[in-house]
C-alpha cells in the first residue's frame, strides 16, 4: 500500500481536500460523542465508575501473572482449550492450525481488533483460507478492501451511496441503493447464509474473568453469537490485558463500555461463554504481541487498561477531521497513537504528534487512561530514540539557543517583527504552512519588554 | 521456552507492584419506579413490553400475531397451545427457519432493559439469535435496578452459556442510521408476568 | 504581595497589548507587580515537540527570573500549565518546585487569590468565549463538557462582572481550536480546519469579538478571520477585564 509511506499529516492533508466530506465525518462522530454525553450525564455516579474501573484494571495489570494462570486453569476446567501466542505470527499460525484440523477452508469472524493488529485475514488468505467478517461495518470495509477506520464504527468514513455500490458489485443488489434499512437487510440475507455454512467461527473477547474462566463478547448485531453457536469450532482471540478479576466487576465495565462507545445503556447482546456446547470445541488464544513490553514501560502501561470503546476517537477533534485511515494502524485515534509506537516506534513516530494535546480523550476515557499525557511522553521518547525529522532537530536547537539567552532573544524578536513588517513576502508565502490559510499577526511597534522599559 | 512460559515470565518481570481491588459494594441503583423504568428503557431501544397476568394472555397474543403456517417454538410448556414445544436439536441449523422463539428469562435490568438468560432456558444456544423474532417471559417482580444488582443476583451460579439480551438485534454501521434486525432477532417482545 | 509578571514570548513579541492590559489590571487591583526583564520563554514549544531535554536553559533562566516572588502570574493557561507540569532543575529542584506551586494563570489568580468580586469595566459587545484547552482541561479553570461534574468557569465569572457584555452561546462549548503549538504548521490542514470550524461556531452566534485566556489560540483564529476578511476581532480576556475605551 502506498499510503503506508505517508505520515499522518500527509494523509490528513489528502482527507481535507474534500471539505464537505470532512464536515460530514466530523458531524457524524460528534453526534456519537453527544449521545455519549447524554447517556453519561444520566448517571450521577459516572466519575466514580470510571475511577473504580481504572483501579480494577490497575489491579489486573499489577497481578497479571497470577490472573493469567488462574484464568487458564478455570477455562481448562470448563472445557476450553487455551493457547498462548507471543506475537501476531504465532496467533495466526495457531488459528490456521485449528482451521486445518477441522478440514475446512472457510471461516466466519466477528469483530476483533486484535486480529486486525495481527493481520490475520491477510495471513489466512495467503494460506488459502477465506475469512468473512460478519460485523456489518467490517463486512463493508472488507468488500472495499480497506481496513476499518474506527474500532467500533468500522465504516464510519463510508457514505451510504458508496456502500450501495459495493453491495451492487459484490452481493448483487440492484444498482443505486442507499437506504440503510434495505442495505442492512441485504447483508443480513448474505451473512445468514455464511453463518449457516461455516464450521469454524472466530470472535474477539471484550472481557475474560480470571475467577471463572469465562469470557464475554458484546455485539449489537448478534453476529458473534450467530457464528459461535452454529460452528463446530469457536476460536476466541484475546489480548492478555482483557482479563478482569471477578464476575461482579462486569457490572462496572458493562455499564461503562457502551455508554462511552455509542451512548447506549448496554449492547443488545452481552454473551458469557463459559463452556463449549456439547460436541463443540472452544479455543481461546491469549496473545501478547508487545503487551508485556508496554507493561514494562511505566509511563505507558496504563494504555493496557483500554476496553476499546472508541470514545477517544469520537471526541478527538483531530480524528474527526483526519479520518481513521490517516493513522495508518489497526487502532486509530488517540488510543492508537499511544499503543502503536510500542509496536514499531519508527513506523508510528508521527502518531503522537497528530494531536493538539487538548485532553478531551483523557476526559472521556472510561478507564481514565491519561492519553494526552502519554502522547506528550511518547514525543519525548521518540525524539530521544532518534526518530525526529532532521529539519525539526535543527529548528529546535536554534529555538533553544535563542530562548536560552535574553539578549539573543531580544535581537531575534526585533528581527522577527521587522521582517514581518517590512518584508512580508519573506514569511507570507506558500512555503510557510502558517500562511497557507492564515494571516500573520500584525507586527506591533514595540515588544512588551520595550514598552515596559519606557513606561515603568 | 514455550510461548506460555515466555509470556508469563515477561509479565512477571514487567508488572508493577500489586495494587488492591477497589470496594465496589457502594454502587447501588434506585428501586423506585423500577417497572416503569424498565419498560421505558426497553421501549426506547426498540423492544416491546407487554404486561400480562398469566400464560393465557401470552398464548392469545402469539395466536393473534402469528399464523399457523409459521414456525413458532417455545421452551415453556405453559405455552404449548400457542407454539410448538422445543425438542432437542443436534445443531442450531435445524432452527434456521424459526419465526418466533418464546423463552423464559431470569430477570430484567431496569437501567438498560436487558434480560439475563442462561442456556438451559434457551433450548439451544442459538435459538434467541437465529429466530426471526424473539419473546421473553419473566416476572415483573424480577427486575433489578442496575448491572451491579444483576451480578449480585447471578452470583456464582453455574452456566455453560449466559447472555444479557436488550432489545432486537441492531446496527448503525451505515452512516449511524439505526436499523433493527441486523443478524439476530428482528424484534424482541417482553412479557412481564404478574 | 509581590507578583512577578510572566509574559509568554509570543505575547511579548506580537501582542504587547494583552501584556500591558494584564499589568495595568493587576496594578489597578493593588498588586505590586514587577516584570523581570531577563525572561524569554517557558520552553513549551520545545517540550511539546518532544525536545523537553533541551529546555534546561529555559528552566534555569525562568527560575533565575522568578525566584523570590510571592506569586507568578501570566496571561496564558498554556504556558502556566507547562511550568506547573514540567519545570524542573536538578541543581535547584526545591526552587523549581516552589515556582511550580506559585505560578498562576491570570483569571485563576483573580478569582482564587485576589478573590475579585467586581471590576470597573464596560464592554457592550457580543463576545464569544473560547475555552483554551490547556487552561480548561489542564488547569481546570472551567468545568469540562466530558465530565459529570458541577459547571463553573473562572474566566466566565469575571466576564460576568463586565458591564454591557453579551456572551454568546456556542454549539460546541469547549472544542479545541487546533492551534496546538507546532501542530499548527506540522498538521496544517487539520489545524486550519479545526480553527475554521471553531470560528464558524462563534460567527453563527453573532460574536463581534472572540476572547479567551490564551493568545496563542486567538492568534490562530485571528489569522483565519483576517484571511476571510472578517470584521470579528480577537481580544485577550485581560484587555476586556482591564476595560477598553
Amino acid at each position: 500500500m502506498t499510503s503506508e509511506a505517508k505520515d499522518h499529516a500527509q494523509l490528513a492533508d489528502i482527507f481535507n481536500k474534500d471539505e464537505a466530506r470532512v464536515d460530514w465525518h466530523d458531524e457524524t462522530l460528534w453526534w456519537v460523542r453527544a449521545k455519549r454525553d447524554k447517556a453519561v450525564h444520566q448517571l450521577p455516579e459516572w466519575e466514580e465508575l470510571r475511577e473504580a474501573a481504572s483501579q480494577i484494571k490497575h489491579n489486573v495489570l499489577s497481578n497479571l501473572n497470577s490472573y493469567l494462570i488462574q484464568f487458564e486453569a478455570q477455562a481448562q476446567a470448563n472445557g476450553i482449550t487455551v493457547h498462548w501466542a507471543a506475537d501476531g505470527a504465532e496467533h495466526n499460525r495457531i488459528v490456521h492450525e485449528l482451521i486445518k484440523a477441522e478440514g475446512v477452508t472457510r471461516m466466519v469472524k466477528s469483530k476483533s481488533m486484535l486480529t486486525e493488529e495481527c493481520h490475520l485475514n491477510e495471513y489466512l488468505a495467503d494460506n488459502g483460507i477465506e475469512v468473512i467478517d460478519s460485523d456489518l461495518g467490517e463486512r463493508i470495509v472488507q468488500l472495499a478492501k480497506e481496513p476499518p477506520s474506527h474500532i467500533v464504527l468500522p465504516c464510519i468514513h463510508k457514505k451510504k451511496e458508496e456502500i450501495g455500490d459495493l453491495f451492487h458489485e459484490h452481493l448483487g443488489t440492484p444498482a443505486n441503493l442507499s437506504d440503510p434499512q434495505i442495505l442492512t437487510e441485504a447483508a443480513r440475507v448474505h451473512l445468514r447464509d455464511t453463518f449457516l455454512t461455516r464450521k469454524v467461527a472466530l470472535t474477539g473477547v471484550n472481557f475474560a474473568i480470571a475467577e471463572t474462566g469465562e469470557f464475554v463478547v458484546c455485539t449489537n448485531e448478534g453476529n458473534a453469537d450467530m457464528g459461535a453457536h452454529l460452528a463446530n469450532v469457536h476460536i476466541a482471540s484475546m489480548g492478555i490485558e482483557k482479563l478482569i478479576p471477578q464476575r461482579k466487576h462486569l457490572g462496572i465495565f458493562l455499564r461503562l463500555l457502551t455508554r462511552s462507545a455509542t451512548g447506549q445503556p448496554i449492547t443488545t447482546y452481552s454473551s458469557h461463554f463459559k463452556k463449549p456446547r456439547p460436541g463443540q470445541q472452544m479455543h481461546l488464544v491469549l496473545v501478547d504481541n508487545g503487551r508485556t513490553v508496554q507493561l514494562g514501560r511505566e509511563d505507558f502501561r496504563n494504555s493496557l487498561k483500554c476496553i476499546r470503546c472508541g470514545a477517544c476517537m469520537n471526541t478527538c477533534p483531530v480524528y474527526r477531521r483526519s479520518g481513521g485511515h490517516s493513522y495508518h494502524t489497526a487502532v486509530a485515534g488517540p488510543i492508537g497513537s499511544i499503543l502503536a509506537p510500542n509496536l514499531d516506534m519508527k513506523k508510528y513516530a508521527d502518531l503522537p504528534f497528530a494531536s493538539t494535546l487538548c485532553g478531551s480523550c483523557t476526559n472521556v476515557c472510561p478507564v481514565k487512561i491519561n492519553i494526552h499525557e502519554q502522547l506528550y511522553k511518547w514525543r519525548q521518547v521518540i525524539v530521544q530514540e532518534g526518530h525526529a525529522p532532521a529539519l525539526k532537530k535543527v529548528s529546535m536547537q536554534a529555538m533553544t539557543w535563542t530562548l536560552g539567552s535574553p539578549s539573543v532573544y531580544r535581537a531575534a524578536g526585533k528581527m522577527g517583527r521587522w521582517v514581518m513588517k517590512y518584508a512580508p513576502f519573506a514569511i507570507n508565502n506558500g512555503f510557510n504552512p502558517w500562511y497557507k490559510q492564515r494571516d500573520m499577526p500584525e507586527p506591533p511597534k514595540e515588544s512588551f519588554g520595550e514598552w515596559y522599559r519606557k513606561n515603568r | 521456552m514455550t510461548d506460555r512460559e515466555k509470556i508469563l515470565a515477561a509479565v512477571a518481570q514487567n508488572q508493577p507492584e500489586s495494587s488492591p481491588l477497589p470496594n465496589i459494594s457502594f454502587f447501588k441503583g434506585d428501586e423506585a419506579g423500577i417497572v416503569e423504568k424498565y419498560i421505558n428503557v426497553l421501549t426506547t431501544i426498540g423492544g416491546q413490553v407487554i404486561q400480562v397476568s398469566g400464560y393465557d394472555d401470552i398464548a392469545a397474543w402469539i395466536t393473534e400475531h402469528y399464523s399457523a403456517d409459521q414456525r413458532l417454538i417455545t421452551a415453556l410448556p405453559d405455552l404449548k397451545t400457542a407454539a410448538k414445544l422445543f425438542e432437542p436439536v443436534t445443531t442450531g441449523h435445524e432452527l434456521a427457519d424459526v419465526d418466533l422463539a418464546v423463552i423464559r428469562g431470569h430477570f430484567g435490568v431496569a437501567e438498560n432493559g436487558a434480560i439475563w438468560i442462561t442456556e438451559e432456558l434457551m433450548g439451544h444456544r442459538s435459538l434467541p439469535f437465529i429466530a426471526q423474532h424473539v419473546a421473553v417471559v419473566f416476572n415483573k417482580s424480577d427486575i433489578v435496578p442496575t448491572m451491579h444488582e444483576a451480578y449480585l443476583r447471578i452470583g456464582e451460579t453455574e452456566y455453560g452459556f449466559g447472555t444479557f439480551i436488550s432489545g432486537p438485534s441492531k446496527t448503525a454501521d451505515i452512516e449511524q442510521s439505526l436499523v433493527l434486525g441486523a443478524h439476530g432477532a428482528r424484534s424482541m417482545t417482553v412479557f412481564l408476568l404478574g | 504581595m509581590r507578583v512577578g509578571l510572566f509574559i509568554p514570548c509570543y505575547v511579548d513579541q506580537f501582542y504587547p497589548g494583552a501584556a500591558i492590559a494584564t499589568l495595568q489590571l493587576l496594578e489597578k487591583l493593588g498588586v505590586d507587580v514587577a516584570y523581570p526583564a531577563g525572561q524569554t520563554c517557558c520552553g513549551q514549544p520545545m517540550a511539546n515537540s518532544g525536545f523537553e531535554h533541551l529546555t534546561h536553559g529555559c528552566n534555569e533562566l525562568f527560575i533565575k527570573n522568578f525566584d523570590g516572588f510571592d506569586y507568578i502570574v501570566a496571561p496564558s493557561g498554556s504556558c502556566v500549565l507547562h511550568v506547573r507540569d514540567h519545570l524542573h532543575d536538578e541543581h535547584q529542584e526545591d526552587k523549581a518546585k516552589d515556582i511550580r506551586d506559585k505560578v498562576y494563570e491570570l483569571t485563576t489568580f483573580l478569582t482564587d487569590i485576589l478573590k475579585v468580586k467586581s471590576l470597573p469595566a464596560k464592554f457592550p459587545y457580543k463576545v464569544g468565549m473560547h475555552q483554551s484547552c490547556h487552561g480548561q482541561r489542564g488547569l481546570h479553570i472551567s468545568s469540562m463538557s466530558e465530565l459529570v461534574a458541577p459547571s463553573f468557569s473562572k474566566p466566565g465569572s469575571l466576564l460576568a462582572m463586565v458591564e454591557g457584555i453579551d456572551i454568546v452561546p456556542l454549539n460546541r462549548i469547549d472544542e479545541c481550536c487546533g492551534f496546538g503549538g507546532t501542530f499548527c504548521v506540522a498538521e496544517e490542514a487539520v489545524s486550519a480546519k479545526m480553527g475554521k470550524d471553531r470560528i464558524d461556531d462563534h460567527l453563527e452566534h453573532g460574536a463581534e469579538y472572540i476572547t479567551g485566556v490564551d493568545m496563542s489560540c486567538l492568534m490562530h483564529m485571528e489569522g483565519l478571520l483576517k484571511r476571510r476578511g472578517s470584521k470579528v476581532k480577537v481580544l485577550h480576556i485581560a484587555e476586556i477585564l482591564n476595560g477598553i475605551n
